[in-house]
Parts: structure tokens; sequence; C-alpha cells
């Protein structure tokens, strides 16, 4: 039962072939047995999860309307408050921490009756790209344990590729949700910026962050992107617009007449052979299914990385000014006249992990008097031309493509100690938060020399997050019938049953 | 190409609010070293005639009713609270007692 797809599942529950709190009990009693090995999870709500399933089921029993995904279990990434549930950002500075209100995210999830299973494990505040960041210790990757999940969004894409979750959401500043889905072969898509509320996700960068749908297939992907999405007034940057229509998108998977623009700039040198050889297959495969495949480019991509660890540490020096150690989370020092200042600083020191200091006084440094123009202000320049890029790209096609990640899998701890090696992975993720607009993960198929998963990127424009629906959806449905089942059953076993 | 010593980090962090250690303030001069260098190239392409742009939406003054909402009460707010008093936050003295 854990394996199958959250549409699948919806299904048996509709039909009273299972109820709610068996399918969460399963998912729970597969936690217990995998999560030690993977720690996709920092906090396991045990007792929520099965209240909220059986209310789902009582609902159902009573004849209420339910919607399509009342009653499946879900992880929540760490950086969205949910109220009385711990919330850490997988950082020291918030241990313990019991929001006392539900993000809009939470709220949408809550009203659709999913089941929220627990809080998932991530690189601190979000910062990172292997989850090693994270205070709590690394998630381990279920294709092989040794290995990164990915990061941020690690503990999420973790969770799903080890059936510990069918649905999962993740949070997308620089790739957070897309890279963790291509090294797990699991899918996962950041929507147009504002298309979902960032009303409750703890900000690290605010014009790039971007709470999106992580599953195990496009539909799962699609229904979950329904349920959360939505203008809020509580979020002044939310789009007042109807929600793209992306579960009849990935229904029905057409990709006739549809034109793919492969990104000239984000391939080749610096690619892994086998990440290029599955992104070759996969452009043959939505050719035969229909779609016309045209090289499109966009020359300023190649400043987009410089750009992003500008802008996005220079907003989280800001965003990050709120853990003052006065109104929650941790305070040291508090002795008897000690002042505010001192207390901030000694609070600051222990509560803060390594990488998110470095970027907290690179912002710092980025923003300063003197220097503001020469890196703030140029980066905001770099943010025009690759926005201008995609524009003139998108006159040409309805998609653009590209590998998500430029390598599989890296060791846990193998580029731990160099920044820039390990800012590299996000390559070709970040181009799209620079620009706001949407962009999607899912799996091409295992690299030949390592047997480690592949992802393919898709990206749309502003508020067209359907047309990457229908492509993946399309791939998806012509790789299935080429596997014959999913990639994810190549995965090895994490021991116990099935 | 700028790079910055040892005390200029040392601000930086006073600045951020975080008391480093000799060594943190060590290591992050070596890696800004790099970082700064990686990051610079942006100016190659910033010319004056390019637009910055500070966000993916075309947004302006997003205006709501000025009404009263549902809220936290006193208590929520002060859950997280390190140390409260009187309904209020507690916090450590802010000027200093010759002030």
């Amino acid at each position: 039962m854990i394996k199958n797809s959250a549409a699948e599942m919806s299904a048996a529950l509709s039909s009273g072939a299972t109820t709610s709190v068996a399918l969460t009990q399963a998912h729970l009693d597969r936690i217990s047995e995998v999560d030690g090995k993977v720690h996709a999870f920092l906090y396991v709500d045990t007792q929520g999860a099965l209240e909220q399933a059986k209310k789902i089921d009582d609902a159902r029993a009573r004849g209420e309307k339910l919607g399509p995904l009342a009653g499946v279990p879900l992880a929540l990434k760490d950086v969205l408050v949910q109220k009385d549930v711990p919330t850490t950002c997988g950082s020291k500075i918030l241990e313990g921490w019991r929001p006392p209100y539900d993000s809009t995210v939470v709220a949408n999830l809550k009203n659709a009756g999913v089941v929220i299973l627990g809080k998932t494990n991530m690189d601190e505040f979000a910062m990172g790209s292997s989850t090693e960041n994270s205070a709590y210790g690394p998630t381990h990757n279920p294709w092989d344990l040794t290995r990164i999940p990915g990061g941020s969004g690690g503990g999420s894409s973790a969770a799903l590729a080890a059936f510990e979750a069918p649905l999962a959401i993740g949070t997308d500043t620089g790739g957070s949700i897309r890279q963790p889905a291509a090294v797990t072969g699991t899918v996962g898509v950041k929507p147009t910026y504002g298309g979902v509320s960032r009303y409750g996700l703890v900000a690290f960068s605010s014009s790039l962050d971007q709470a999106g749908p992580c599953a195990r297939t496009v539909l799962d992907t699609a229904l979950l992107h329904e349920v959360i999405a939505g203008h809020d007034p509580r979020d002044s940057t939310s789009i007042n617009a109807p929600v793209p229509q992306v579960v009849a998108a990935a229904k029905s998977g057409d990709v006739k007449a549809m034109k793919i623009g492969v990104v000239k700039e984000l391939n080749g040198d610096g690619y892994q052979a086998g990440v290029r050889q599955r992104f070759e297959e996969s452009l043959e495969l939505l050719a035969k299914a229909g779609a016309e495949i045209v090289e499109v480019s966009a020359p300023n991509f190649e400043y987009a990385l410089a750009a992003y660890y500008l802008i996005a540490p220079s907003e989280c020096s800001s965003n990050l000014a709120r853990f003052d150690a006065m109104r929650y989370g941790l305070r040291v020092g508090d002795t008897d006249g000690a002042s505010a200042e001192s207390v901030m600083n000694m609070t600051r020191e222990v509560g803060f992990g390594r990488e998110v200091k470095r970027r907290i006084l690179l912002g710092t440094y980025a923003l300063s008097s003197g220097y503001y123009d020469a890196y703030y202000g140029s980066a905001q320049k770099v943010r025009t031309l690759i926005t201008q890029d995609f524009n003139k790209a998108f006159e040409k096609c309805d998609v653009m493509v590209s590998p998500t990640c430029p390598t599989t899998a890296f060791k846990i701890g193998e580029k731990a100690d160099d920044p820039l090696a390990m800012y590299l992975n996000d390559i070709a993720t970040i181009p799209v938060n620079m620009a706001g607009i949407g962009g999607m993960s899912l799996p091409s198929g295992v690299a030949p020399e390592d047997g480690l998963p592949v992802g393919f990127q898709i990206m749309s424009p502003v508020m067209q997050d359907q047309r990457m629906y229908s492509v993946g959806a399309a791939l998806e449905a012509a790789l299935l019938s080429k596997w014959g089942s999913p990639l994810l059953s190549q995965a090895p076993e994490l021991g116990g049953a099935a | 190409m700028s790079s910055l010593s040892r005390d200029d980090v040392a601000n930086l962090a006073r600045l951020a609010r975080i008391e480093m250690t000799d060594e943190e303030l060590e290591n992050l001069t070596t890696e800004f070293g790099v970082i700064l260098n990686a990051v610079a190239r942006v100016q190659e392409v910033a010319t004056t005639d390019v637009a910055a742009t500070s966000h993916p939406l075309p947004l302006k003054n997003i205006f709501r009713s000025d009404v009263v909402i549902p809220s936290l009460t006193p208590e929520e707010a002060l859950s997280g609270a390190p140390a409260s008093e009187e309904q209020r936050f507690r916090v450590p003295q802010i000027l200093g007692e010759e002030a």
C-alpha cells in the first residue's frame, strides 16, 4: 500500500478499500522501521496524524464531500510553521519552539483533509544543497545511504524515496525542491513565485523563496499543487489570479505542437556523462510524443550563480535579524547585568551554524555602504538580464528544459568544506528563482556509471505552470512504458516489509 | 579585486550581532577571499544601462482595509518567549548602567 501513488491511495480511500487511519498507521510503521537509517524526519506527530486521519474517516462515513487528497499522508518541510508542532528550520536557534499559528500552506492542507505525518529535515534555514547543514545531523539518500539526498529539502525528498510518505512539501529558493527531487528519483515543483503563499514560511530570501509540492508522480504533484496554491491576503506578494489548471495538464500529458527549448548553456562541460545521456534520451522521447525540440540560448545564465550568492545572502542577513533572542527561540547568556546586545551576540553565535553565519556576513558585506553598488546592486542588474534571457527564449518555445543538476548525488562529507563546489550544484536551478518562473524536476533514469537517479528540469513562464505538468506527464508516461515499472522500484530495499 | 582582512570580518560579525571565535574569523577571512572573487563576476555584465530587479513581480502598494482581523492572544504571542512578565516580553537591559 505505501508504495502506491497518492492518487491510488485516494481511490482506495474513496472506494472503502482502506481507511485513512490504516494508511496513516502503515506510514508511521514504515517511518519507525526505516527512519533510523534515513533520518528524513525531525519530528513525527503520531498522535496528531492519527487524529486527523480518524476525523477524515468519520467525515467520509457521514457521506461528506471530501477533496481528492483527503486522508492521504504528507511530510512537511520543517521551515513551514504548524500550530503547536515543533518547527526548527534545522537550526538550534529554534529548538523546542512550537509556533502559535498555522502557515497558509498548512491551513490549506488541513482544509483539504491531508494528514501531516511530521516535519522533515533540511539544511539550516534552507541554506544548502545536501541537508548536511542541519543542526540535527544529515539525512541519507535511500538510493545509497552514504550519499546526500539533496538540499535544502533533503528530508522531504528522502521521505518520498523511502516510502515514508507519498506526498511532501518543500521550499525552493535556488533549487531546494528540484535538486533533492533529482538526486532521489522523485518529482518536485517550484511553482511560479507568488503562486503559493509564503505566510508562515520562515523567510530565507523573500524575493526568491517559494513553497511547492513534492511526490513520486507528476499527477500527485499536481494534485498537491492545487491544494496549496492560490491568493492569500496575508502574503502581499501572492498573485491574485486563478491557479493554473495543473491537474488537468498532468492528466492529459499532451505535448503535440508544443515547442520545447533546450538551453544551450545548461549542458556540456561540467555535466556528468550519464546525466547528459539521460537528458538526450528524454528529448528523443518527447519528440516521439509529438513535441518540437528547438535550441534556445540564455547567455547571462552563467552569471546567475554569482548573482544568487549575493542576493540570497543579502536578503538572509536582513531576514535572520529577527532571531534576536528576545521574543522566541534560544536565549543564551542572560545573566544578571548582561546587556541585550551581548545576549544577542552570544545567542546568535551558539544558535546559528557555520553556513548560516557565512551567508549572514556575506550579505552584511554586500549591503554595506561603499560596496552596495558593486555587489548587491550589480547582482540585481544580472537578475534583470536573466529575466530578459528567459523572455527572449520563451518567444521561441513554450517551455525550456535542462538537466536539473550537473551530477548525481555525491557522498556525504565530500563537499562539506568547499562552499563554492557545493554552490555549483544549483547552477541549472537558480535562473528559475531569479526570474520567478515555474520549474519542475522529474526522474529521467539512472546514470549508467553509478546507478544513481538523474533529474530532468522543465521551466515554464510566469503563471503558465500547467505547461511543465503537460510536458512532465508526457515524459513520465514515455519513460514508464520504456522501463515497465517506476524508477524507484530499482532503489534498494531498506529492510523490512514493503 | 577587493579582499577582506580579519579585522573587516570581525567588524561584519559585530554589525551582524554574532560573537565569533578567533578560529571562525580566520576561516571566514580565507573563505571570503575565494567567495568574493567568484561573486564579483556580476560586475562584468552589470553595466549602467541595465535596470535593477529587486523582485520578480511588478507589485506596487498592496493595501488592505484597515479593519481588525482575528489575531494571536497575548498568551499565544508570548508562548515562545524566553522570558515574560505581566503579559510582556522580558528582555535583558537595553541601555548601559551609565545611561
